[in-house]
């Protein structure tokens, strides 16, 4: 038991940090990123070649998967994003822009760096091994490093200048115009700092699980399911729903693994449910 | 307003002379016949995202339509394979069962709005394959396969539809079948929307609350709208089953749905034939652009993106602002 709670906090503090950058892009600009996943498979590619490839330190690897999403997040949305919403009769639009990025990403992933499962060397070795608890040591130092971007996201969105600003804008967007908040501005920031978020992500996953071309859907998918599950737009909703899917799925691979494949079926059925009764998830605003 | 509905008509015959004698003229004159199986598909995915168009009119976006179009084309390929039903029975009931259940399903989650639908329905269609993986009797992921093609239908002796597999030309069968109903298809919906319920349904699309208060039932015109989205898909599936005479858990995915949403997108939300146009363009672009190789989604994808850019209400507002214009 000890064992499946240390596997759904490791796979929750990572999923909560992949929903965090989906909900922020949600909060400020009402887009549900479809090309999310297609991010976290970028920055771990970016990770792989820096890391695995050039024999770089894996922090500088990291730090280089989350300034080039940033690049990319921003010129997506000023370029794309910002574009759209302006010319669009229904904001609904804007998902098939997101769809088509997801598409375009998927294509220059498969050109650029092929359609093998990439693996890269492990950044610490050993195996964690006490009170019934195994462990391996990357798993535990990504899943820290998880909760300390979490923690540092958190505090920067609550007492810094730019996250007050942000703050201000999910709320209200008009409102925040109308007492300075230079909204096109801040819309950027955030779109980067969401994109940047995915790409770290994807950078600390690749020395775990490592990655492949094809699992930015999957991933998008499971992202989608966090928000929901916390309620769409809202940070501390993003985290919980992360860390509940990760339990989920930690006990669910255990406890139904007689029945065959279907924790994740089971899932869907739960969520369903309680999207019925609960349909704006945890702590979500109504009709986001 | 008579040259107007004379206008009207005039194009309607001229859309049914194009799909129903020059298609055919042209393609035996080519000897191009794989272009029959190309538009039947056309014609199958534009009755799917006719029904996600339908969606998208009560405010709803449906990323959930492959759901229905895999459960179509299960409930016919199961009903007759272990049943032995004539597929022409099972195609209506392969678009009420698709409509019973989205009913059951659309009560709860109609409830949802904005991209909580919208996720909830892509969930659905996960959800769907699931299902077919694991359920006994859709055969798990080795599928349902060499499903008979569709046998003849005959009305008191008189035979309407001869049997599909004497005829030399099954494929000339299938486009007219395809047509036929995505005809049928968008008249309904072209009915539908200029009806009393498609005003009322645009009144959900704009404000809910102000529907309701004013005595419009929503909950009832939601669940009347999305069971006839359903229907629309689970008879696409249903016919995709009998054409490729085989159905796979992987039949109808994510991918799928996201394309259907798609059409619905590029044609224009605005537009009842949007989802014929954008389904359309999007098949044959993809299939035009197969000769660049590694290259098509690229190339695919980025078209779409300035698409996007260019004309973010759909291609029929170029129509449509060229009219203006005039």
């Amino acid at each position: 038991m000890e064992q499946v709670i240390a596997n759904g906090l490791y796979l929750g503090a990572q999923y909560a940090l992949i929903a965090l950058g989906l909900t922020l892009i949600f909060a400020l600009m009402n887009v549900l990123n479809f090309a999310h996943g297609q991010m976290y498979v970028l920055g771990g590619f970016i990770t792989y070649t820096v890391y695995g490839q050039l024999g770089l330190p894996f922090v500088m690897a990291l730090l280089a998967s989350g300034v080039t999403l940033a690049v990319i997040g921003a010129l997506m949305e000023k370029f794309l994003f910002r574009t759209v919403i302006r010319r669009s009769h229904r904001e609904e639009s804007t998902m098939l822009l997101a769809a088509a990025t997801a598409f375009f990403f998927d294509a220059v992933i498969l050109l650029l760096f092929g359609e093998k499962q990439r693996g890269v060397p492990k950044i610490v070795k050993g195996v964690f091994n006490n009170a019934g608890i195994i462990m391996p040591y990357d798993r535990m130092v990504v899943g820290v490093l998880a909760i300390v971007f979490i923690a540092a996201f958190v505090l920067y969105m609550q007492y810094s200048r730019v996250g007050r600003a942000m703050r201000a804008l999910a709320q209200d967007r008009v409102a925040a115009q109308l007492m300075g908040v230079r909204v096109d501005r801040y819309s950027m920031i955030g779109f980067a700092m969401g994109a940047m978020l995915a790409g770290v992500v994807g950078g600390l996953l690749v020395t775990i699980t490592g990655v492949n071309s094809g699992i930015g859907g999957p991933i998008s998918i499971k992202a989608f399911l966090m928000v929901m599950i916390g309620g769409a737009g809202v940070v501390g909703g993003a985290i919980a729903g992360g860390f509940i899917l990760g339990m989920m799925e930690s006990v669910g691979l255990t406890v139904l693994r007689e029945y065959g494949d279907v924790t994740y079926l089971v899932i869907f059925a739960a969520l369903m449910v309680f999207l019925s009764i609960r349909p704006n998830g945890l702590m979500g605003k109504p009709w986001g | 307003m008579t040259r107007n509905r004379n206008m009207k008509i005039a194009s309607v015959a001229a859309f049914l002379a194009i799909v129903f004698i020059a298609v055919p003229a042209a393609i035996s004159a080519s000897g191009r016949f794989d272009l029959y199986y190309t538009l039947t598909s056309v014609a199958l995915l534009s009755i799917a995202s006719a029904g996600v168009w339908l969606t998208f009119y009560i405010g709803r976006i449906n990323i959930g339509q492959g759901a229905y179009a895999l459960m179509g084309g299960y409930v016919s390929a199961i009903l007759v394979m272990n049943y032995g039903w004539s597929f022409w029975l099972t195609l209506p009931v392969a678009g009420l069962f698709c409509a019973a259940a989205s009913v059951l399903i659309g009560l709860p989650i109609l409830r949802l709005r904005g991209v909580y639908f919208a996720m909830v329905t892509l969930v659905l269609t996960e959800v769907a394959r699931l299902l077919a993986l694991a359920l006994p009797i859709t055969n798990g992921a080795k599928g349902i396969v060499s499903i008979p093609l569709p046998g003849a239908l005959s009305v008191f002796g008189l035979i309407i539809i001869p049997d599909f597999a004497t005829l030399q030309n099954s494929r000339l069968a299938f486009y007219l079948l395809a047509v036929t109903l995505m005809v049928v298809c968008f008249g309904v919906m072209y009915r539908l929307v200029n009806s009393r319920i498609g005003k009322l349904c645009q009144s959900l699309q704009q404000n809910e609350e102000l529907a309701s208060s004013i005595g419009v039932n929503i909950a009832y015109l939601r669940i009347i709208a999305y069971a006839v989205s359903s229907f629309f898909g689970g008879v696409a599936g249903a016919i995709f089953a009998a054409i490729s005479q085989s159905i796979y858990p992987s039949s109808f995915t994510v991918t799928d749905s996201v394309n259907f949403m798609l059409n619905c997108f590029l044609g224009g939300l605005g537009y009842v034939f949007g989802p014929m146009l954008g389904t359309l363009v999007l098949y044959f672009g993809w299939d035009l652009l197969f000769q660049t190789g590694q290259f098509q989604l690229l190339i695919y994808s980025g078209l779409m993106i300035v698409l996007m850019l260019v004309l973010p209400n759909g291609l029929l507002s170029l129509a449509a602002s060229i009219r203006k214009k005039a």
